[in-house]
């Protein structure tokens, strides 16, 4: 399933970036696009497990850059 | 000022506040004498209210296992800065960064709303037309299909449709990139983002919202972003080392030369140490330090892409990502289908030969009233050619011959038309045409009276095609067609087109692409070009496929890598032109960015630059490649 969702207050090109090398990295998911000018993120995970994968994406990406916000 | 964010003016008054406090502590030691030990929280003051969110990212980041973030070598840059004594150095250096990353946001924010602002061509609202015949405004989302909406002049049209009442010409700018208004009358398509120039129209809606061709089209130019382009996928990977080895060569330039003064007596030391001390080593190393973010680049590759994508755009070329529009720029051979992309596609009358005593416009009236009846495209072509009203009163006995032509009575005589079987069936003696075409001759009473000749044309804009590719950069312009030899070579002589392919079936024009792909040379790319109904095979098979003629038709849409929304062949030159310049930029962007921190890396390595160099290696490259990448939506100069 491939779903995508805005983001608010992602402010830098480079943590575009790393956010999107590390939800690659999540279990389950096939693909991921962190578009840092449309504000955007694309993510093509398992159906079952879709919601689970969402919540571990929210976490790696505060890691990554704790002041953007994914609108759910 | 007005335009800024609130978190961009906050920023804003602490640049200003903080640059305030430090030429008064700077000035402080003129007025009357400050002890020493005063130094340190007195520079500390303008230091804290200019930079605490970035030592606080930095020590939140780390604790978050992210260490190499520009947050944090700033952070250690400016603490270093501090402790070699250096105090107005360290704020210097933390305003001029804080200004550099506001004017970055404040670029990128300006060039994603001229982007966005770009394809806001989504109305807003639809005046739903209710049961008792009045009006109520309502989200374009909310109309059902069947349901009515009325467009006043000057509004868009907001939902596809069909005209039920009303005749006004549309403005298709939006989408086309075309100013030539579109006339529609009842029982016309009208699609979604046109604007409604001149007179009211009630439409029905034949599509819901989110599948009409104005979401469609924004749904498409809104992703391409996620279709990276080889140099995007190059600047991230080289992002992920480049910080990471900068911040190594720091702490070796740091640690190595301390450690050899340290352990080596004087006279072991080599020249290059003579003189120093540890503290300028440790101002080069910080130097490295600020120099090591990759966000120029990271920034000013998809923002180009981005502009270039949004630039294509408007000129009514529809780029489905980054990477094709790479691709496009890397084009060497053009291959086109003919029919409905070189030519018309219909027919027009090109020729009168009427046989002797028989006038030009004798033969073509005979001819069009006896077609009067029929809505094959020849006797429409007919019918348009003789240009005036005929009425339908004088045609009577009207008899269509399948595979042959016509025969009807026209003001009481006899006329039939048709091709030469039709001739051959009346036996009538007919003359042959030294011209490529169809032919319909015409009989008069069973006299021969003359045939016309009605051929394919091609479209106007395509003459200067070839020229215009060619200047572009492309080397090759092929064409493939299902026509006879002779017709197909007309035109290809006609257009400049250096090779054609005819007589092809549609299986063939496959083959005929990948023997043409097996053949370019390595790096280049072929593009395909086809009105996007019957050639989806070879569309995909190509390196690009660009559809034209694609406002309405969702196939093409599907199908294609571009998509040209009108018919106009010459905008795949203009296509071709704005990704040669995209790329460009791309390029420049890179080589400049890598220059010059490559260079201050350099200076600094050996002493030369300074803190205010790394700085502008740093933030000032990132706006100059930031100012370059918004030249890719100006594309003014390609629309013409």
């Amino acid at each position: 399933m491939k779903k995508r969702f805005k983001l608010t207050d992602l402010d830098c090109a480079n943590c575009a970036a790393k956010m999107e090398e590390a939800i690659k990295k999540i279990d389950g998911v096939h693909d991921a696009t962190v578009s840092f000018m449309a504000q955007k993120m694309t993510v093509d995970a398992d159906d079952a497990r879709f919601d689970e994968i969402m919540k571990e994406i929210v976490a790696v990406c505060k890691k990554v850059e704790p002041d953007c916000v994914i609108n759910l | 000022m007005n335009n800024l964010t609130r978190k961009q003016r906050k920023m804003l008054y602490r640049i200003l506040a903080a640059a305030a406090l430090l030429a008064a502590v700077k000035l402080l030691p003129h007025l009357f004498p400050v002890p020493v030990w005063m130094a340190v929280p007195l520079f500390l003051a303008p230091y804290l209210i200019i930079g605490w969110d970035v030592l606080w990212k930095a020590v939140r980041n780390i604790l978050n296992g992210q260490v190499f973030d520009e947050n944090f070598l700033m952070a250690l840059a400016t603490v270093g800065a501090f402790a070699t004594g250096e105090y107005a150095e360290a704020v210097f250096v933390m305003l001029f960064y804080q200004t550099g990353e506001l004017f970055q946001d404040y670029a990128v924010g300006k060039s994603r709303q001229s982007i966005a602002a770009l394809m806001d061509i989504r109305p807003d609202t639809a005046n739903l037309e209710l049961e008792d015949g009045s009006l109520e405004e309502v989200d374009p989302e909310d109309v059902e299909v069947g349901s009515v909406v009325v467009v006043r002049p000057g509004e868009r049209v907001p939902l596809d449709g069909e005209v039920l009442e009303g005749v006004s010409a549309l403005d298709t700018a939006a989408l086309t990139g075309e100013s030539l208004p579109r006339d529609v009358g009842p029982g016309d398509a009208v699609i979604s983002g046109c604007v409604n120039q001149s007179g009211l129209l009630r439409v029905k809606v034949t599509k819901p919202c989110e599948e009409s061709t104005v979401s469609k089209i924004l749904d498409l130019v809104e992703n391409a972003g996620e279709k990276k382009a080889a140099s995007e996928n190059f600047i991230t990977r080289f992002a992920r080392y480049y910080t990471p080895c900068v911040v190594i060569a720091a702490t070796a330039l740091f640690l190595l030369p301390t450690i050899a003064l340290a352990l080596l007596p004087a006279s072991a030391q080599p020249a290059f140490l003579a003189g120093t001390d540890w503290t300028g080593w440790l101002h080069r190393a910080l130097i490295f330090l600020v120099i090591s973010c990759p966000c120029a680049l990271v920034i000013s590759v998809p923002l180009s892409f981005f502009g270039g994508i949004g630039g294509a755009s408007k000129c009514g070329i529809l780029v489905k990502g980054s990477n094709y529009l790479e691709t496009l720029a890397r084009t060497e051979t053009v291959v086109f289908d003919k029919t409905g992309t070189l030519t018309q596609g219909s027919f027009t009358v090109t020729a009168l030969h009427p046989a002797g005593g028989v006038t030009e416009d004798a033969l073509l009236e005979a001819a069009a009233l006896a077609e009067s009846w029929s809505s094959h495209p020849i006797s429409v072509s007919l019918r348009k050619a003789w240009g005036k009203d005929l009425d339908p009163s004088r045609v009577t006995d009207v008899e269509e011959i399948a595979g042959h032509g016509v025969t009807a009575t026209v003001d009481g005589k006899a006329v039939s038309a048709g091709n030469s079987r039709l001739m051959e069936r009346e036996g009538v003696q007919w003359e042959p045409c030294e011209l490529l075409g169809t032919i319909v001759h015409v009989t008069v009473e069973g006299q021969y009276a003359g045939h016309i000749l009605i051929s394919d044309l091609p479209k106007p804009e395509a003459k200067t095609l070839v020229e215009g590719l060619k200047a572009a950069g492309v080397k090759r312009a092929v064409m493939l067609t299902g026509d006879a030899e002779a017709a197909a070579k007309a035109v290809a002589q006609e257009l400049g087109i250096d090779e054609y392919h005819a007589q092809l079936l549609p299986a063939d024009k496959v083959e005929q692409v990948e023997s043409l792909l097996a053949k370019k040379s390595p790096g280049a790319a072929l593009a395909f070009v086809g009105d996007g109904i019957n050639d989806a095979p070879v569309l995909t098979r190509a390196d690009i496929g660009i559809a034209m003629g694609a406002l309405g038709s969702d196939a093409a849409i599907e199908a294609a890598d571009i998509v040209l929304m009108d018919d106009n062949p010459a905008k795949i030159a203009t296509a071709m032109r704005i990704s040669r310049k995209t790329l460009r930029i791309v390029k420049q962007n890179i080589w400049f960015a890598l220059g010059v921190k490559g260079a201050v890396l350099l200076l600094g390595a050996f002493g030369v630059a300074t803190m205010w160099e790394a700085v502008f290696a740093d933030v000032g490259v990132a706006f100059i490649a930031i100012l370059n990448a918004m030249r890719c939506l100006h594309v003014e100069a390609f629309k013409k």
